[in-house]
């Protein structure tokens, strides 16, 4: 029994490997995918355009100017002369934000008046404008501050804020893009190979074979997990390994029980991935059906938006994805130390996922075996 | 004469496969679920489920002052609508809270605050600390987090004096700053990517693995009939998806249309242009479903999901990467939606647009051309 087991996983091995353009797709796309996806994905807004528009020719407005000037997130400044032309760069999406300095932005600063800056967010570019509107907001605010220090309206200091970001003092967008992309990718190969591989044998009519073959239905679904489980554990681990090496995300955790996660991930998506060609009769419908599934999985997940921004339902239908869990176990595992205390919570949810769905694999077969 | 009947020979002949290929989209449901079904799906989940306004951050409060002043800072931070207050009067467990992930940031408040406070003592009266490993909830919960301290230090202080520098902003567009405005634009780009890339590499993959299209070849139309005709119904499959999802945004989900019809459909066609020639490049060089399913996700899907723009902003990116952005299709696509959406008709840049797709589509259709000749190796 053994052998024959043995057996059926070699030739899902070979059938996997046969091919050098899925060889080479297996192991230059995720490599590629991490690394330009990884710089891509940021929220932080850098070489931002802005438009100007200065109608004071006083010397508070040169001096707020160059400290927009100055400001990091900014790439270019466009000055303009009217409000027209302001307009026609935004429309455009020329220019993310525009600046309006008024005529007596100077005389108010003099006066010790609130001296008022315009700033024009592009609302279609909501996110990078409410982020850019913020850095402005800083500079506005330490500009009134030293404004208030020289004129001596307020004292030297008063009582402050100590700020301190743990696990990842310097906000590195990176290290959460690149720890999440190691599950995220991952689960996409895991489950277009798994759910491909009984969609081809049937589109081929060779899975009919298969079923006359010896094999009892529990060892045709072992041999059918090996392919995914390989590919995902060769994914994840390169993606661990460019996240360690190639971006110094530093793991903090004990690296064998981050790769015990990752098997306990990989068993559910391929139970997924089975589950789901279960249902297929062709390889289009079982690509189509891995889409429909993982889509709204990899939007409730909490990659792209926090978890608990979601309505109340939603967060509760996110319990059902595994990538939920693993997502919360990577970082875990990578920023914070966790042990198996802490990444339990999320890891019997991924057990019972992997349970469930492989049974029902299971089921699905020995009933077309009878 | 004989010129006429030979136009009027290939009408026929592409007319009967362009009905052959339909056929075959009619038969199997699973095109027409990605058409008409998971377009509601992502349309939906992006109304409700994607919100990059953060709202409701899990937060501790760490009260260890026993003071007025404490008790009434406390009591500021769980008025604020922002933050889900967790109440706890020992930082350690805040720290455990923070360390499992139950919370995105704490504030402890200590026991020497009120006289910090009614002193005027310089430096840290409160300390904030936030999860980094969630780098954009950090920051947005840092800013809250001071925003609280910050005001009710003016409240604290009687008459608010107002600021030197008074900082106004308008949001064009969408005033609300609401981003299911932003994102259903991007969701019909994704869609689009879907139908134009991933199906039509899979369809003409298929005839491949079947040996069907060495069958194709073997009648007389030439390659380019046969691939215009195999294009022409995901064209017009594109279409009307889009068609339903801009009617979806704008009934259901309350997404005005700013712009002209028209114009969402001008731009969509050119936009299958690029999508279709980006299936049939990835057909053509994989030759089998599975090679062309994982090129699929990995040149046309993910790219439009992180590399055109719609949530990551194009700008922020290192140089190299905006340069492979220039032939992501979405991206184009992307902003033009969203303005058409948002702002109108602005065919300035409608246009570079879309001679940007066209451009992009020309490369992808003569990498083809270039690679798929009417041979059978």
């Amino acid at each position: 029994m053994l052998y024959r087991l043995q057996m059926s996983v070699v030739k899902e091995i070979l059938s996997l490997l046969r091919d050098p353009a899925s060889r080479r797709l297996l192991i230059g796309a995720p490599i590629l995918q991490t690394l330009v996806f990884s710089t891509a994905a940021t929220l932080e807004v850098s070489n931002a355009d802005v438009a100007l528009l200065n109608q004071d020719a006083g010397r508070w407005s040169y001096e707020y100017v160059a400290r927009v000037i100055g400001a990091r997130f900014v790439d270019e400044i466009v000055i303009v002369q009217s409000m027209e032309e302001m307009t026609e760069l935004i429309d455009r999406r020329q220019v993310l934000i525009g600046l309006h300095l008024q005529a007596d932005f100077s005389r108010d600063v003099e006066a010790g008046r609130p001296a008022s800056v315009q700033v024009i967010l592009d609302g279609r570019r909501a996110n990078a404008a409410q982020v850019a509107s913020g850095y402005l907001a800083e500079i506005s605010a330490t500009l009134g501050v030293e404004l208030e220090q020289r004129d001596g309206v307020s004292a030297r200091g008063s009582p402050g804020v100590e700020l301190r970001h743990w696990f990842n003092p310097n906000l590195h967008f990176r290290w959460f893009i690149v720890t999440s992309l190691s599950a995220l990718l991952t689960m996409m190969l895991t489950l277009v190979t798994t759910s491909l591989s009984i969609a081809q044998e049937r589109e081929l009519g060779t899975f009919d074979q298969v079923l006359v073959s010896p094999l009892n239905s529990a060892e045709i679904i072992i041999s059918k997990t090996v392919p995914g489980l390989m590919v995902g554990v060769f994914v994840g681990l390169l993606i661990v390994l460019i996240a360690v090496y190639g971006f110094g995300v530093p793991l903090t955790s004990n690296p064998l029980l981050l790769f015990a996660s990752l098997l306990l991930f990989l068993f559910s998506v391929v139970g997924l991935g089975l589950a789901i060609s279960a249902f297929c009769q062709t390889q289009q419908q079982a690509i189509l059906g891995v889409f429909i599934g993982t889509i709204p999985m990899i939007l409730i997940s909490g990659f792209m938006t926090p978890v608990e921004n979601m309505p109340v339902w939603l967060q509760v239908a996110a319990e059902l994805s595994p990538l939920k869990h693993m997502l919360i176990i990577i970082q875990g595992c990578f920023l914070k130390s966790w042990g198996v205390a802490e990444i339990w919570p999320h890891a019997w949810p991924m057990l019972l996922i992997a349970l469930v769905t492989l049974s029902f694999a299971t089921v699905v077969v020995k009933s077309r075996l009878e | 004469m004989s010129r006429v009947s030979k136009t009027a020979v290939l009408l026929r002949r592409m007319a009967a496969l362009t009905r052959k290929e339909s056929i075959q989209i009619l038969r199997d449901p699973s095109s027409l679920v990605i058409a008409f079904v998971l377009p509601p799906i992502l349309l939906f989940l992006f109304a409700f489920a994607v919100s990059l306004d953060v709202k409701h951050v899990p937060f501790a409060v760490v009260l260890e002052g026993n003071g007025v002043k404490a008790h009434s800072l406390a009591a500021a931070y769980s008025a604020t609508p922002y933050l889900d207050v967790v109440p706890v009067r020992d930082r350690r467990i805040g720290r455990e809270l923070l360390t499992r992930g139950v919370v995105d940031g704490f504030v402890v408040i200590p026991q020497d605050f009120d006289e910090r406070v009614l002193n005027q003592v310089p430096g840290a009266a409160i300390q904030v600390i936030t999860d980094g490993s969630k780098p954009n909830s950090a920051n947005f919960t840092a800013a809250y987090a001071e925003g609280v301290f910050q005001i009710w230090l003016r409240g604290e202080a009687g008459a608010a004096v107002a600021p030197r520098i008074d900082q106004r902003q308008r949001v064009w567009f969408n005033p609300e700053l609401e981003s299911r405005r932003v994102l259903l634009p991007g969701a019909i780009a994704i869609v689009m990517t879907m139908i134009g890339t991933l199906l039509t590499s899979l369809v003409v993959a298929r005839e491949w693995e079947r040996g069907t299209m060495e069958a194709l070849m073997s009648t007389p139309p030439s390659m380019l009939e046969i691939i215009i005709s195999k294009l022409l119904p995901y064209f017009a499959l594109g279409l009307i998806a889009t068609l339903g999802c801009v009617l979806m945004a704008v009934f259901l989900f309350s997404v005005p249309l700013q712009g002209s019809l028209i114009a969402v459909l001008l731009l969509s066609s050119v936009f299958l242009v690029p999508a279709l020639g980006q299936g049939l490049l990835i057909s053509t060089l994989a030759k089998n479903q599975f090679v062309a399913a994982q090129a699929a996700i990995f040149s046309g899907f993910m790219p439009a999901f992180l590399l055109s723009g719609f949530i990551y902003e194009i700008d922020s990116m290192p140089t190299l990467v905006q340069w492979i952005t220039q032939v992501v299709p979405a991206r184009y696509f992307v902003s033009s939606l969203q303005t058409v959406f948002l702002t109108g008709d602005v065919w300035a840049q409608f246009r570079w647009d879309m001679f940007a797709m066209l451009c992009v589509g020309a490369l992808f259709f003569s990498i083809t051309l270039a690679n798929s000749h009417k041979r059978l190796d």
